[in-house]
């Protein structure tokens, strides 16, 4: 059995406080009218880098609005950064919650792979992976207020909900799938089904460690089958939704596929390192270098598979360079967001297929915690660039919000993720599998 | 000069496998296993040198990029200007993107090439070489070690007898 040490459990709850503190200091100092965005602009216009805020969006509205008289431009022009300032703290909280709300969501994805294919060689590893599900439940409650809290207009997270879209012909003809209350009525239907079958699959896990009995575990195959299925669908229509609708005017059909590769290989990651912590503690005695190295194949793979969607979805956009889907990649790639556009390839890429690339620096666990630290980063930056361009604007940047945010989420994480490592044996030992698994080796 | 060796043939690869191992731990010493399909953890039982067609096949892979790389600059920016998705840059960096297939085939067509080529010369198979293996029946279902005569030949026989070996012959290798 796991004990969920008190020093953790003060780590956890101090960067959960800490957390909301920074927060909530976000929140409070977004400026409250135009009147201070009108100021603040002045104060960024005396140092002379006036029209770098103006970004992709608001010229769209400038060619729309070129017979008006410069004033009004003007005045658009602030609303427009009051809003994006204001859109501020809400963008960081919402990165920071899809994050690791996904990431807890491809673990339990990647769970259900090893039962449904009934792999032998991971169930050492299957309490891990239960436990770093067990954020789903807090996870998915943020989520939904959050999409809850857009709905209501509480932010200007989406830009098709605000009433300007009406006068949006491209938006108007998507609204019969993007309307508010079919967008909740789905997300509400994503996070109870992740939920139930989460429930569902850990439930009858634990419950094979008592009965041991082969009914149990087909049972418990099937759901799997089930969850993937109903994963494989929900995952398509959910980036859809919550991602990619943040750029209403643009599409990409490989979208999702991008979204469950960055995500698959950041839940791979985080299982690696928690089973490295874990075995630096003196558990999981049965873990071996042999699963470590499989674990490290798969942070591998999946990195250049992130690539491969990545440079797809790039690079056809790039060549034909149409205006509607470049739209897309040009704060990205030329705009604001270029250095850390450039440095998250680095850091996903390059990074992990140069560390990971020597099967024997696979079974060293120093070297796979450097990898994964290159890997997280790279991943969150990636969301981070998926989300912000829609969100802030060019008046992004990384400080209290951003930072407290990640570690509210991360203390929740955490909590959640050790707490729940206390609540059954560490060794799925009920599993018709476990005894391949406890002598598996390369 | 030709020296005297043993030829033990098996029929199984669990037992050859323990052969193997209980040869290596009486201090004989193997010179070469014939199967006819590849043993898992025999290398390691028989105490081979890891290969290292991993190092060759990064760096051939690196040779494949470095040559698409020089191929498409030549090609398409300097001997022939290409204007590349409406974007007449004429800049390699800038058109990257639009080479990325090409360096991503040759650095595999280079890798798994050059690697087949040097695990045939690795394995002295050029053409018109003649079959090294001694027993047809090794491409079939039986399994042949190949161990040097120590001095006590009939405790050699012997012991190979006890672990498992169905036939044994003993011959004058050149």
């Amino acid at each position: 059995m796991y004990k969920f040490s008190k020093k953790l459990k003060t780590f956890a709850l101090a960067i959960m406080v800490l957390g909301i503190l920074g927060m909530a200091y976000g929140f409070l100092t977004t400026p409250k009218d135009t009147h201070e965005v009108e100021q603040i602009l002045k104060s960024h216009e005396s140092h002379g880098s006036e029209h770098q805020t103006a970004d992709v969006k608001h010229h769209d509205q400038n060619t729309h609005a070129e017979k008006e008289n410069h004033a009004n431009e003007h005045e658009e022009h602030v609303k427009h950064v009051f809003h994006q300032m204001q859109n501020r703290p809400w963008s960081a909280l919402f990165i920071s919650a899809i994050f690791f709300f996904m990431v807890s969501l491809l673990v339990l994805v990647f769970y259900a792979i090893q039962w449904a294919a009934e792999a032998g060689w991971s169930i050492v590893l299957f309490r891990v992976m239960e436990a770093l599900t067990a954020y789903i439940l807090p996870g998915s409650i943020i989520l939904f207020l959050f999409l809850l809290a857009s709905g209501f207009h509480m932010n200007h997270i989406y830009v098709w909900m605000s009433p300007e879209a009406a006068h949006d012909e491209i938006i108007q003809a998507k609204s019969w799938w993007l309307n508010i209350p079919g967008f909740l009525i789905r997300a509400f239907i994503y996070l109870a089904g992740y939920n139930i079958f989460r429930y569902l699959l850990v439930r009858n896990s634990r419950r094979l460690d008592n009965t041991k009995d082969y009914k149990t575990y087909i049972k418990t195959k099937n759901i799997a089958v089930g969850f993937l299925a109903f994963y494989g669908v929900t995952e398509l229509f959910m980036s859809f939704d919550w991602l990619m609708s943040l750029d209403p005017h643009w599409f990409s059909q490989l979208y999702s596929f991008y979204v469950f590769a960055s995500m698959l290989v950041t839940a791979i990651t985080v299982v690696a390192i928690t089973t490295i912590y874990l075995k630096s503690k003196g558990y999981l005695p049965d873990v071996n270098t042999s699963h470590i190295h499989d674990l490290a194949k798969y942070m591998f793979g999946f990195s250049i598979f992130w690539t491969y969607f990545w440079f797809d979805q790039f690079m056809l956009q790039w060549y034909s360079n149409q205006p509607e889907e470049v739209v897309y990649f040009v704060p990205r790639l030329l705009g604001a967001y270029q250095i850390p556009f450039i440095a998250m390839l680095f850091l996903n890429f390059v990074l992990p297929i140069l560390i990971l690339v020597s099967s024997d620096f696979k079974r060293h666990n120093w070297i796979i915690l450097i990898a994964g630290f290159f890997i997280i980063i790279g991943h969150f930056v990636d969301v981070y660039i998926l989300i912000s361009p829609a969100t802030v604007g060019s008046s992004f940047s990384f400080g209290i919000p951003e930072i407290s945010s990640i570690l509210f989420f991360s203390g929740l994480f955490l909590y959640f993720t050790f707490n729940d490592l206390t609540k059954a044996k560490l060794k799925a030992d009920g599993n018709p599998f476990i005894k391949e698994s406890e002598l598996y080796h390369y | 000069m030709s020296h005297k060796i043993i030829r033990a043939l098996f029929d199984d690869d669990d037992v050859l496998m323990d052969a193997v191992k209980n040869v290596r731990a009486n201090g004989h010493e193997i010179e070469e296993v014939y199967t006819p399909f590849p043993v898992h953890g025999l290398d390691k039982a028989m105490g081979l040198k890891d290969t290292r067609i991993a190092i060759a096949a990064f760096i051939y892979g690196l040779i494949g990029l470095g040559f698409a790389t020089w191929m498409m600059n030549y090609m398409m920016i300097e001997d022939w200007p290409q204007n590349i998705g409406g974007k007449p840059s004429f800049s390699y960096a800038e058109n990257m993107p639009a080479f990325v297939p090409i360096m991503f085939e040759m650095t595999v067509y280079f890798a798994a090439h050059l690697m087949v080529l040097t695990f045939y010369m690795r394995s002295k198979l050029w053409p018109f070489q003649k079959a090294g293996n001694p027993d047809p029946r090794t491409t079939d279902d039986k399994f042949l070690m190949e161990l040097p005569v120590s001095e006590n030949e009939d405790a050699l026989v012997s012991f190979l007898k006890e672990n498992g070996a169905i036939e044994i012959n003993i011959v004058d290798k050149h």
